[in-house]
């Protein structure tokens, strides 16, 4: 029961670090909490739905969906947030903005595609494997290798590659970083796209496992993946990992023991209690504010 | 251009005159004074009592983001204290409208430095999401705490307020009143505390931080009491506004109603009294009244929030004032007196 409620937490937290990679990479860069992600990743699961209604079949759909979700992410950093960039304008302006963004996208969502709870085709075959006392669903384990595979992926591109050297550069020292003839902007852009892409993922695999996409899905998820990039340390990839679980094992707990109702805010009661005692998360770097 | 800014300059001034001020003031009063006689129906009267709510709640949260700088996205969670409060008191306790107020007060004000106290350690976007947080374990709280709250069914059939035998409903305009009371209250609390010793220490902390710190401004004292201030005067408005609604649940209190209350001070303008009346009257009004934008009323509140950002982000109302701060005569002489002072012990030194 025990290893069980820890294996539901450990699936659903993977799709949190997921999204949180999101988070992660543009507070880097930017230093903003993007809070249109959520409804990023509202979007990427309900054009997916809507592409497969189209009935041009189910893996094209997902691949189209992604695609847009992440072009998505560009283009919320190009109309919205480039401009303010330009200006120099405050952090809050910015921040505002997002959220600004998150209205208007899961709005356009109700609005066009109506605010009900659609099912959503399961992805894996329905069976399972039994080890021990745990239930392992084929849906389970999909989450958790596409989950993973993604997230190495993630950390390969930003470890290994050139783009991700330009991207660790542009988070230390934006100014350093444009002396040095990196194109920040495409940088920039570049990450949005990176954690369009994962939030589409993400929300495909958490659709399916709960069977149903609606546009609200974002607002809550979005707000627990935001909570899990911040305790796992926001800007470090391993700390989106971290954080995904923490918070998916400690809700998977607190839905059990204390009751369904405490599932939402479990995720806000950690981060509170982390924010004030370890202001940086788990695996954060230290900031020092310099006058 | 500079002409341009030289003749608002000189409309500002002229605006601002204390006899000008005061026969504007003094008009506008008798203006919403006479709004019930205006014969417009209860679908109206209940807007405008909306709009008068919400400009309070938006003063509220004023405080935070236009003088000290702290944006709070939880401000539906002070609201649902006050709400809840006033509702339970009312309802199961049996106790008088304007009593419960008292309590409503005590305990936003806890909850205010409750959620104050973070903002020992956290800055910027941290303490945001703080408060978003709150506002969302509230809402849990609500649901959870069933005994008291009825959990998600909500609590039905909110008395009106009364005092003396005299309930104060929609029909009679007492709600208009009382509403408007409270807003004119509320405002001139506001005008107050900008042009006091804690508004300056307010804005410095707002400013510049660390250069608060060093005028010897104890901002951690500061920006507590902001939230307390915010929470009580939010906590008031909900009081009032779950008497109007007559039913009130978790949902009442979600994230929407925080951006709401946001965009309102944003729109109107950070830092400014006028621009929350001016954003409460657009924010609120124009949905109503345009009851075939309702599927887009979201969509719209975004874009207003996102173009604002990108064009003015200083609010519609909002401007640098140029008119010279209005410092008390008092003040003047105690700074200025001193330093005469030493001026001519310097000269007497010399000679």
């Amino acid at each position: 029961m025990l290893l069980q409620q820890i294996m539901n937490g450990v699936t659903i937290g993977m799709t949190y670090a997921l999204i949180a990679v999101g988070y992660s990479l543009v507070f880097g860069i930017l230093r903003l909490v993007n809070f249109s992600h959520g409804s990023v990743y509202a979007f990427g699961a309900n054009s997916i739905l809507f592409l497969i209604s189209l009935n041009i079949g189910i893996i094209p759909a997902i691949l189209i969906g992604i695609l847009l979700t992440g072009i998505l992410g560009v283009l919320i950093d190009k109309t919205a947030l480039e401009p303010l960039r330009k200006k120099s304008a405050e952090g809050i302006t910015s921040l505002i903005t997002t959220i600004g963004v998150s209205s208007v996208i899961t709005n356009l969502l109700i609005a066009r595609l109506g605010s009900q709870k659609k099912a959503f085709p399961a992805l894996f075959p329905t069976g399972e494997i039994i080890v021990g006392s745990i239930k392992f669903t084929y849906t389970q384990i999909g989450m958790l290798v596409i989950s993973l595979a993604l997230l190495i992926c993630l950390l390969l591109i930003v470890e290994r590659t050139k783009i991700g050297l330009a991207m660790r550069a542009s988070e230390q020292n934006i100014t350093a970083a444009k002396l040095m003839g990196i194109n920040v902007n495409f940088v920039i852009s570049f990450t949005f796209f990176l954690g369009g892409m994962s939030a589409a993922i993400a929300g495909t695999l958490v659709s399916s496992y709960y069977n149903m996409a609606y546009p609200n899905m974002g607002y809550t998820a979005g707000l627990k993946a935001f909570a899990a990039a911040v305790l796992g340390g926001i800007g470090s990839l391993p700390g989106s990992l971290l954080g995904g679980l923490v918070v998916g094992i400690s809700e998977s707990f607190a839905a059990t023991v204390l009751g369904s109702e405490f599932r939402d805010s479990m995720a806000f009661i950690i981060l509170i209690c982390v924010l004030i005692i370890r202001p940086n998360g788990f695996l954060g770097k230290k900031s020092i504010k310099k006058v | 251009m500079r002409d341009k800014k030289i003749s608002f300059n000189n409309l500002e001034k002229f605006l601002y005159q204390p006899s000008v001020f005061m026969i504007l003031t003094g008009a506008a009063l008798a203006v919403l004074l006479i709004v019930p006689w205006l014969g417009l129906n209860s679908y109206l009267m209940n807007i405008v009592v909306k709009v008068a709510i919400y400009i309070t709640l938006a003063l509220g949260l004023n405080i935070l983001v236009g003088y000290t700088g702290l944006v709070s996205l939880g401000q539906a969670g002070f609201v649902a204290v006050g709400a809840y409060a006033t509702t339970i008191l009312t309802k199961v306790y049996g106790w008088n409208f304007f009593t419960s107020l008292i309590v409503c007060v005590v305990l936003a004000a806890a909850v205010g430095i409750v959620i104050g106290l973070p903002s020992l350690r956290l800055t910027g976007t941290y303490l945001s999401i703080i408060t978003l947080g709150f506002g969302e374990i509230i809402r849990t709280v609500i649901i959870v705490w069933e005994p008291l709250t009825n959990g998600p069914m909500g609590i039905r059939g909110i008395p009106r307020p009364a005092l003396g035998g005299i309930t104060f409903t929609m029909a009679n305009s007492g709600m208009y009143y009382l509403s408007l009371l409270l807003m004119l209250l509320v405002m001139l609390f506001c005008r107050t505390l900008v042009r006091s010793k804690t508004g300056r220490a307010l804005r410095a902390v707002k400013g510049d931080e660390t250069a608060a710190v060093m005028m010897g401004i104890n901002v951690t004292y500061y920006k507590v009491l902001a939230f307390v201030l915010a929470a009580v005067i939010s906590a008031l408005a909900g009081s009032l506004y779950s008497t109007q609604l007559g039913y009130i649940d978790q949902n009442t209190f979600t994230f929407d109603m925080s951006t709401i209350i946001l965009s309102i001070v944003i729109l109107g303008g950070m830092g400014t009294l006028r621009g929350m009346v001016i954003g409460s009257i657009i924010l609120i009004l124009l949905p109503e009244l345009s009851r075939s934008l309702t599927d887009y009323r979201f969509v719209i509140y975004g874009l207003i929030l996102i173009l604002m950002m990108r064009f003015r982000p200083q609010g519609i109302l909002g401007w640098k004032s140029r008119l010279p701060y209005p410092i008390r005569k008092t003040v003047i002489e105690r700074i200025s007196g001193p330093q005469n002072q030493t001026a001519d012990d310097g000269e007497t030194n010399h000679a």
